[in-house]
């Protein structure tokens, strides 16, 4: 016990830790843009799913990782196409389509792994890294910043990204316009159902992307995949409060709690069944974190609602 | 009509995947619609499936009439199931009338909890409900898998996750007919009319849609919109958490069983009964057809998958698709539309 | 609120699917009475028949039987993790007649309970389990996964280097728990200062905390990994980037990595499984419990013949086989 508190150890999980967070961080980042302009999404799980096996197969038929991590993206962005379609365009119940295309991504996906792969087997990983010499020169501290894959880095890179899209440019503008007062938007001649559809498509092409960077961080697919990481990311959302450096607050405590229970596991300080309580450790924390920060910001006022010019 | 040219465009879509599969997609449909509707058995599996969407369906209605949205289905189901679990454990030699109606209101009791502690949180905390419930789903999950990894595991060789065999006592009684049909139904059926009754005869009703048609108005009118929320979460939960002792003590096995995660338990009705009480208008009486149209295509997908040999993952995907395609249907637009005027805000606090 | 709305969209599905059922007729289709009599085998399992695990070690079996002539008709439903589902399942088999209705899932004891004594001609195997509810038509099976796992540690404390092991499950019961268990007692009798560090990750399904799992053993100095359930290939790729050996159960995880696999612990239910048909066709329908180990060949070691194994290492495994078949070894559980 006296040995787990080494500088090694702690890096190490907190490395682990960062790893874990990233899919959370890309798909919630999309989600809270999509939130933003007044549309919810909660199929982002099932998305993510399609991402993955997307980007899976593609790396394991063509062996080149970078292409599979595209299909991701593309397929992501198609599933934005469907989503906008539905929700925007037939003014669909965002939540039963959400759970709709949850069902849809987790039945399908696991049915093309089926029927293509069969069983499991190791597709090409995204292995673009910062240069050794990097790590080498930097010790402890370059163990945690530089010994990451490039996805890695463009989640984060996206964090102050956003930041700006949301409220430094036009589009940010009119998306949070769009979320809390479409009416008002329509009246100042923004086109609410476009700026939708692009929110939309932003975040199902992060969701896609969260997908394909879990997939290509490990080189494999399996059923459920994702493993719920896409319901956590929506409630990250929440965490954070739609703003980009919240959200990642929320992804960053989820990933490294999970790290540490797997860490005091390796020690042997949690053994046996009180894994399984250790395990909810991260859900409760970030319960018991909002309750501590309590932040009383109002979702944006047109959530779920879908526009239309005499309502 | 629109939404039955949705459908048929949902079954084609499926029709392909089945073809994908070599499978034939008229035999499949028929095994479909025959293991759904063929028979009395066959009704009364169907039944057997709708009962937790009726139930998890009814909590959503209220919930989301308040204007709360209820993700935490799932928990609330495996926490009813857990407390009424333990009910039977530590009461066994209680008699059958008792018992039954006791690990009911036990499992109303556990997912009324487990319901309004987002409900308390989102009310006097702010934290929003949909982040809390998520996460109490994934605590409820765990939860369930350590007490079946330790203090409730069946003793014997194989260490599986369920309990033992729960009393007799506590079995809900099959109904007469010949058929599987137990008492759920009937439990499902009393607690949709008193779901009614409460949204749409009582003050208390009046209050909840009140606060879910303008929570600024209600406040401003002196209503306590807090106690309002929690009460709807707790009421939603405990519905959901019915479903959870009906899991148990109406199935085969006669036990909690966590083997293979808490989905297997749960069965999904936590996520599909909000597509069902959705499509049943927000109404407990139109979310009981509804679910059991939902149930039907559940038990269906059972007889579809064994008469053509494609895998489960297929019928997963095509509940998917009939979900979608239903619901991006125009006839449900009208409804959205009158939505996005009042009759149903989904709206949180501001 | 216009509830004839929500009616008529539901009256709509239920025309939909009426039409849909009488284009298609209502005939019944249970094939009964061939000339040949073919013997019919089905399957209810809880995952996918290609998981490189549980259900595939079945379905494997299955195909094993079907090749050599004693199966004529092989059906299977997978991924009915959902148990009820499972008991709609298995008496659906045995309401088409079915000889052989396999419940490949330790959960389906309950609904089997129920349904067996409704099929008094139907033969049942459910496994892994070791009873039968005193019915005259359900066998029983299961396998001693624990043996495997010993065999497994006696190697891998011989071939570890920093003295310490990896080891990784989904949650600490059943199948996973017996391995695991005999896992690390065959490695600390091999060498008692042999740290087995062990990980519940508390999921099935969740590959990339697996691979996390396997990282966190890398960095505490694990120069050997195992693992049991399907989540695991996760861990596989992580033990090949970084070169540490790797020791799988269930299935040959040999082609998930070559040069780090060492061997794997294979179940082989067609010795049991050929056992139960021969049986239900001279007319005995159940009543048996078959328990695999390494004696009749249900339970194997294979090793990776493409890794240099010492010789000393590779006869010390076969003397833990021996001694464990003659009981001079015990795995303790």
């Amino acid at each position: 016990m006296s040995d787990l508190f080494t500088v090694a150890i702690i890096t190490a999980t907190l490395a682990s830790g960062i790893r874990l967070a990233v899919p959370f961080l890309l798909a919630s980042l999309g989600e809270a843009v999509g939130q933003r302009a007044g549309v919810l999404n909660l199929g982002v799980e099932g998305v993510m799913l399609i991402g993955a096996y997307a980007a899976y197969y593609t790396s394991l038929e063509s062996g080149s990782a970078a292409f599979g991590l595209l299909m991701g993206l593309v397929v992501g962005f198609a599933m934005g196409l469907v989503y906008a379609f539905i929700t925007v365009v037939m003014h669909a119940e965002q939540g039963i389509s959400g759970i709709g295309i949850y069902l849809f991504g987790l039945g399908f996906t696991d049915l093309l792994f089926q029927k293509q792969v069969g069983t499991p087997k190791k597709a090409n990983k995204l292995e673009v890294k910062p240069p050794d010499w990097l790590v080498e020169n930097t010790g402890r501290a370059g163990e945690l910043l530089f010994s990451h894959t490039v996805l890695i880095y463009v989640a984060f890179l996206l964090v102050p990204i956003v930041y700006w899209l949301m409220t430094k440019t036009t589009f940010g503008l009119n998306v949070r316009a769009v979320g809390e007062n479409p009416q008002a938007a329509d009246t100042l001649g923004v086109s609410v159902n476009g700026v939708r559809t692009a929110a939309i498509l932003f975040g199902n092409t992060m969701a896609g992307l969260a997908g394909a960077a879990l997939a290509l961080e490990i080189g494999f697919f399996q059923q459920n995949l994702t493993a719920g990481r896409g319901f956590i990311a929506i409630a990250l959302v929440y965490f954070g409060a739609w703003r980009p450096v919240g959200v990642m607050s929320g992804a960053l405590l989820f990933g490294i709690v999970s790290s540490t229970v797997v860490t005091l596991q390796v020690h042997g300080v949690i053994s046996g069944s009180v894994s399984s309580i250790a395990h909810m450790a991260p859900a409760v924390l970030t319960v018991i974190v909002l309750v501590v920060v309590s932040r009383r910001i109002g979702q944006p006022a047109a959530l779920t609602k879908p526009f239309t010019r005499d309502g | 009509m629109v939404p039955l040219a949705a459908v048929v465009a949902a079954l084609a879509v499926g029709a392909v995947l089945l073809g994908v599969f070599g499978a034939n997609p008229i035999t499949g449909y028929r095994a479909l619609f025959t293991g759904a509707f063929g028979g009395p058995d066959e009704l009364a599996a169907t039944t057997l499936k709708s009962i937790p969407l009726m139930l998890v369906g009814v909590g959503i209605c209220i919930a989301f009439r308040t204007g709360v949205i209820n993700i935490g289905g799932e928990g609330q189901i495996i926490m009813g199931a857990i407390l009424a679990t333990l009910v039977a454990l530590a009461l066994p030699d209680v008699p059958r009338p008792i018992l039954v109606p006791l690990v009911m209101v036990a499992g109303a009791v556990g997912g009324g909890i487990w319901g309004a502690i987002p409900g308390a949180l989102k009310a006097y905390s702010g934290v929003n409900e949909i982040l809390s419930t998520i996460m109490m789903n994934i605590i409820a999950g765990f939860f369930m898998s350590f007490l079946l990894e330790d203090w409730l595991i069946e003793p014997g060789a194989i260490r599986i996750q369920q309990t033992k065999r729960l009393t007799q006592n506590a079995d809900l009684p099959i109904l007469p007919g010949g058929t599987r049909l137990h008492l759920g139904i009937l439990v499902a059926l009393i607690v949709a009319f008193l779901g009614y009754l409460l949204l749409f005869r009582s003050s208390l009703g009046l209050r909840l849609r009140a606060v879910g048609h303008n929570p600024h108005a209600s406040r401003a009118a002196g209503m306590k919109v807090e106690l309002s929320i929690t009460q709807a979460l707790a009421f939603s939960g405990a519905c959901a958490g019915i479903a959870g002792a009906v899991l148990v003590f109406g199935s085969e096995s006669h036990r909690l069983i966590g083997e293979g995660g808490p989905l297997a338990f749960t069965q999904s009705a936590g996520f599909n009964g909000i597509v069902t009480a959705l499509f049943g208008g927000l109404h407990p009486l139109f979310t009981v057809l509804s679910s059991y149209l939902f149930g039907g295509m559940l038990a269906g997908g059972i007889s579809l998958q064994r008469a053509v040999q494609v895998p489960q993952a297929l019928v997963i995907a095509l509940n998917g698709v009939v979900v979608v395609f239903v619901v991006g249907s125009l006839l449900l637009r009208a409804r959205v539309q009158r939505w996005a005027e009042g009759d149903v805000q989904m709206e949180g606090r501001a | 609120m216009k509830p004839q709305l929500a009616f008529r969209l539901l009256f709509a599905l239920l025309a939909v699917f009426a039409l849909a059922a009488a284009g298609c007729g209502n005939d019944d289709d249970a094939p009964e009475a061939e000339p040949a009599a073919p013997f019919r085998v089905a399957v209810v399992a809880p995952s996918a028949s290609n998981d490189l695990a549980f259900t595939q070690s079945m379905f494997d079996a299955v195909n094993v039987l079907v090749e050599d002539g004693q199966i004529d008709e092989f059906a299977i439903t997978d991924g009915t993790f959902i148990v009820e589902d499972a008991g709609a399942a298995i008496r659906g088999y045995a309401s088409e007649g079915y000889d052989l209705v396999i419940a490949h899932g330790s959960q389906y004891g309950g609904p089997l309970q129920e349904i067996a004594p409704d099929f008094p001609n139907t033969s049942f195997a459910w496994g892994t389990a070791v009873e039968t509810f005193g019915l005259p038509n359900v066998y029983s099976y299961s396998v001693r996964s624990d043996l495997g796992g010993y065999v497994n540690g006696v190697v891998a404390a011989q071939l570890t280097d920093s003295g310490v092991i990896g080891v990784i499950g989904p949650l600490e019961v059943g199948d996973a728990k017996l391995y695991v268990d005999g896992f690390a007692t065959g490695a600390r009798t091999q060498n008692p200062d042999v740290d087995v560090n062990i990980v519940y990750t508390g999921s099935f399904s969740d590959v990339a905390l697996a691979a996390e799992a396997a990282e966190s053993h890398i960095s505490a100095g694990a120069d050997v990994l195992t693992g049991s359930a399907q989540m695991v290939v996760g861990a596989t790729g992580v033990a090949q980037d970084n070169d540490v050996l790797w020791f799988g159960t269930q299935a040959n995880q040999t082609a998930l990595g070559e040069d780090i696999v060492v061997a794997s612990q294979v179940y082989r239910w067609e010795v049991v499984l050929a056992q139960v048909v021969d049986q239900v066709k001279a007319g005995t329908l159940g009543g048996e419990t078959f328990i695999m180990t390494f004696e009749g060949g249900g339970l194997d070691i294979q090793f990776n013949d493409a890794m240099s194994i010492p010789a000393a290492v590779l006869d010390s495994a076969q003397a833990t086989i021996d001694g464990l078949s003659d009981g001079s070894i015990s795995t303790g559980q």
